[in-house]
């Protein structure tokens, strides 16, 4: 086939990129090798417009065993053991076909784990939705968040990994653009880490897992483009997952790893068999040579182009010592699954593919996986946002604080997302000690002393109105969350989702972005070990709010931590980290303002790091003495909200804050470095609060049954703790019951 | 003890049934794979939860029929001890050691959660370090455990005192609220929630250890008759 103007435009490759093939090469690509060039050099795989700011995060640290390069990012727990881990996006599939697209989410990051030798012990999954309640196009959300999450459920619920917590947010601009992120962890020693590096020329090349069918292809090419109308004729592009075969390719790999006969293994994700070979070919620096009629085929007639850029799932590709082939076959054979060597390793460097007697494809694998291009995208203009500075004249004083904060609780982002999270088995494997609906999941390592806290956060409103400080801000409620539990922070990962970079002020939003968590991150000395960049979230030209989304573990010693709810009638209740600061400006950015007024302005909550450390020191300190009896940490919604989850067991409070002027700012303003902590000992509590610089108030004490906020000389909130737990737990079922009405 | 783990290969909660036996009991628990025909010298069987060969067509339904499944049903026959746990108790229904079937749940939804329990009969070997009326705190999560037999068979179960469990508050639309069952012959149990999940302090409760510990007390009491 002639290669075209029009066919390389439909690959998505633009003339510069194209001529740089030609040179690489020394000649024109073929047909199948255009497809390659394509899916390698996509945003997705090559990650072209990120990958010169990705490289002003922090990596190393004491902890970082790997990190950004491989399948996983993995950091040393102690006593010989390691955590592998990582985030993965799945948005645009997801859009077009939510239930197998959330379902492969899934299982790509699980691949990611497993192939490096960790088995999946966890997954946490952050997701933004469009709005659930109302109008007509509600319904289609509601249909994308039901897809979403019993995709979710059916894959990770039948692998067998349990779903221990994450986070979900509606907002206008997700309504085409969903965004399923979803987080992974697995445990291995340490001397059982496995590379995708191919190594010794000669060793074979085999292929294992499902057999090789039309879905997918150009996955990766979808995933780095804007929606149009005629998205939805890309459902072909979505896979089809099956979580059994995961599960026994899985339990296959990891027996096959205890053979010793293998060499390296890849997962075969995005761009299928064409990254896996020419990835573990680049790091290992030798080439691989398949041959694709050996390839198990789901369908007849498939040509090479079909089966290289497949992505079909549940497959992966590995390199065996030549010799012991049979060791591996023996494995797989147990589990009823195909392995085949289709090729070998070689000294030349280049991938060279085979099919029907002929060579079809022979590109240099650097020229894929290392010479993609990388474009230093225009940004220099401010990052785009639409919403004012300052407060809009003539908004609305409320007059009823109670029914505000009902309505608050009641609000899709600070509900509770029980009506998720139940339909995921949280529990599987028996190492969660504390699952969703908390500040940071816990999972015990059994093998161990040690137990694991990750938490995930991003908020698109604090990063569209700064996307710096926004993406400060998720980093440090992560470790406040992982502190809160008595963790501390040790490793992160994070999914970049943006719109379009071509556009400068998109791009200036992720350059602001990145360099925001790589302060952060520096800071809290929680490197980052990998990740995943999600571009082009963009249907007919409106895109997403800039939503950095960071997932930051930690580590503690096993132990079942104090709970966030109030624990028993009559205890002193403290807000350690003080009231904080919130004025005009910074309220804009609120999900009072969001959900009461309806309005989004100003900027975000202003961080001070330094402080807000000391905040997490201070907790640990306390949680090391033994006198916390309940902790929670203070986010969207502020205190209000916070004191109002602490209250869904039957135990209320009685709270008195400072006077002022503006009583909505004190009790919905969203600063941060605040965590709510009932203990036994608030004199105690407040002498080591103080050690650390941190301001600690006394704010009141538990008591059955009600809410009430007042200051000295008025009362602002009464509530029953009854209503309050009626309007949080209800709230998300009975708005995604609508659609059955 | 020693206990029998059966592995399928889409089985998920066989090792946290392994774990609870070995390191919470204290027994001794090995794992059996699902083309074994024989099933060595255990005293009891534990059939965990899972997705047994992926399920997709009904739970168990392609499981009854593995050749471990043969072994197992012989052991019963024999009078051998055998727990089926959610996915467990699926297979032990469509394999006819257990009468009834388990039907999608009322909402049509997975639900992961911790239930409340009655203990409707300590007369087993199962149950028989539990109080009757005692209330038990345990997880279920399943996608397919809504209990269904026609009225006769419940009738039956009910006068026969072969109802292990009831849900306190009904969470899948069970008939009856029926949770777990027992065989005519009682040495065959199945239910819906998982007491492997409820054996660690730090899982959140420990209700579900009395399970285990019961059939360790009959499998002792059980052994010196075997012997002779």
């Amino acid at each position: 086939m002639t290669i075209t103007p029009e066919l390389i435009e439909q690959h998505q490759l633009t003339t510069a990129e194209y001529d740089k093939i030609v040179t690489l090469l020394g000649r024109e690509p073929s047909y199948t090798e255009l497809g390659i060039f394509s899916v390698m050099w996509s945003e997705h795989c090559s990650y072209k417009s990120s990958r010169i700011h990705l490289k002003k995060l922090p990596t190393t640290g004491k902890y970082v065993v790997q990190g950004p390069g491989e399948n996983a990012g993995i950091i040393g727990i102690g006593g010989g053991w390691v955590i592998a881990f990582k985030i993965e996006s799945h948005n645009h599939p997801s859009y077009i076909e939510p239930f197998q697209g959330a379902a492969t989410g899934v299982g790509g990051i699980l691949r990611d784990i497993f192939t490096m030798g960790a088995r999946p012990i966890a997954v946490m999954d952050s997701l933004r939705f469009g709005p659930i309640a109302g109008a007509s196009e509600s319904a289609h959300n509601r249909r994308i968040v039901a897809g979403v999450v019993s995709g979710i459920a059916h894959y990770g619920n039948c692998f067998g990994v349990p779903t221990v917590g994450g986070e979900c947010i509606f907002e206008d601009c997700y309504s085409a653009n969903p965004l399923v992120n979803v987080f992974a962890l697995g445990v291995c020693k340490e001397n059982e880490i496995f590379f995708a590096r191919a190594s010794g020329i000669g060793n074979p090349v085999i292929y294992v897992g499902a057999k090789t069918g039309r879905d997918g292809i150009h996955g990766a090419s979808m995933a780095s483009a804007e929606f149009t109308e005629e998205s939805k004729q890309k459902r072909p592009n979505v896979q089809v997952g099956d979580p059994f075969l995961e599960k026994l390719l899985l339990e296959a790999c990891i027996e096959a790893m205890k053979t010793g006969a293998i060499v390296a293994i890849q997962d075969m994700g995005a761009a299928g068999l064409t990254s896996s070979s020419c990835e573990m070919g680049s790091r290992g620096g030798v080439g691989i040579d398949i041959d694709l009629d050996l390839v198990p085929q789901r369908e007849t007639g498939m040509t090479a182009y079909e089966m290289l850029l497949s992505e079909s799932q549940e497959r992966m590709l590995l390199v065996a010592e030549r010799g012991r082939e049979e060791e591996v076959f023996r494995v797989f054979r147990k589990w009823g699954l195909d392995a085949v060597t289709i090729g070998i390793v070689t000294p030349d460097g280049n991938l060279r593919v085979r099919h029907l007697g002929q060579v079809v494809a022979e590109i240099p694998n650097p020229a894929l996986a290392d010479e993609a291009p990388r474009y230093n995208r225009p940004h220099d203009v401010k990052p785009h946002r639409r919403p004012p500075l300052d407060r809009p004249a003539n908004l609305p004083q409320s007059t009823d604080l109670s029914a505000d904060l009902l309505r608050l609780v009641a609000a899709p982002d600070l509900c509770s997302k029980r009506w998720i999270w139940e339909q995921y088995d949280y529990m599987v494997r028996t190492n969660t000690i504390v699952g969703p609906g908390s500040d940071a999941a816990v999972v015990r390592i059994k093998e161990t002393d040690t137990s694991i806290a990750m938490s995930l956060d991003g908020n698109g409103r604090y990063c569209y109105l700064d996307p710096r400080e926004g993406a400060k801000l998720a980093v440090a409620e992560c470790c406040r969350n992982l502190a809160t539990t008595g963790a501390v922070p040790v490793a992160a990962t994070n999914n970049l989702n943006f719109g379009n970079p071509e556009r400068p002020e998109i791009m200036a939003q992720l350059v602001e972005a990145v360099e925001g968590i790589a302060e952060a991150c520096a800071f809290f000395e929680t490197p980052i070990t990998g990740g995943n960049v999600s571009l082009y979230n963009e249907t007919l030209g409106e895109g997403i709010y800039p939503t950095p989304v960071l997932g930051v573990i930690g580590l503690m010693k096993t132990a079942m931590p104090a709970p966030v709810q109030f624990a028993r009638e009559g205890a002193d209740l403290l807000l350690l980290g003080g009231f904080g600061e919130c004025d005009d400006r910074r309220f804009g950015a609120t999900e009072y303002a969001k959900v009461i007024l309806g309005q989004l302005w100003g900027l975000p909550p202003q961080l001070d790091m330094d402080y807000e450390k000391r905040v997490h020191d201070a907790i640990r300190a306390l949680i090391g003495a033994g006198l916390i009896e309940s902790a929670h940490d203070l986010s969207d919604g502020g205190l209000a909200v916070a004191l109002s989850e602490c209250c869904t067991s039957d135990i209320g409070a009685k709270v008195t804050i400072p006077p002022t002027e503006r009583t909505d700012l004190a009790l919905f303003g969203e600063a941060p470095s605040r965590i709510l902590i009932t203990v036994t000992d608030a004199g105690r509590a407040r002498e080591i609060a103080a050690k650390y610089g941190v301001a600690c108030p006394a704010i009141g004490a538990t008591m059955k049954g009600r809410l009430q906020i007042g200051d000295d000389s008025q009362m602002l909130i009464d509530v029953r703790t009854s209503d309050l737990k009626q309007a949080f737990e209800t709230s998300l079922p009975r708005l995604l019951q609508a659609q059955h009405d | 003890m020693k206990a029998g783990v059966i592995v399928f290969p889409g089985s998920n909660c066989d090792h946290d049934a392994w774990y609870a036996v070995n390191e919470n009991l204290h027994g001794g628990a090995e794992f059996i794979w699902h083309d074994s025909t024989n099933l060595g010298d255990v005293d009891a069987v534990i059939l965990p939860g899972g997705f047994s060969y992926g399920d997709y067509l009904r739970c168990g339904a392609i499981a009854r029929f593995s050749p471990v499944m043969q072994a197992v049903k012989k052991f019963a026959a024999d009078g051998g001890l055998v727990l089926g746990i959610c996915n467990g108790f699926q297979i032990l229904v469509e394999a006819g050691l257990l009468p009834g079937a388990l039907l999608r749940n009322g909402e049509l939804k997975f639900i992961c959660r911790e239930v409340r329990l009655r203990t409707e009969t300590t007369a087993s070997p199962f149950t028989s370090k539990l109080q009757e009326g005692r209330i038990l705190r345990v997880p279920i999560a399943h996608g397919e455990g809504r209990y269904f037999a026609d009225d006769r068979t419940l009738d039956e179960l009910e006068s026969d005192d072969r109802v292990a469990f009831r849900y306190v508050e009904n969470p899948n639309g069970s008939a009856r609220s029926i949770a777990g069952i027992l065989n005519r012959e009682r040495n065959v149990m199945g239910m819906m929630p998982h007491p492997e999940r409820a054996c660690d302090p730090l899982m959140g409760s420990t209700d579900g250890l009395a399970v285990f510990e019961s059939m360790l007390a009959a499998t002792l009491s059980f052994a010196p008759v075997l012997a002779q």
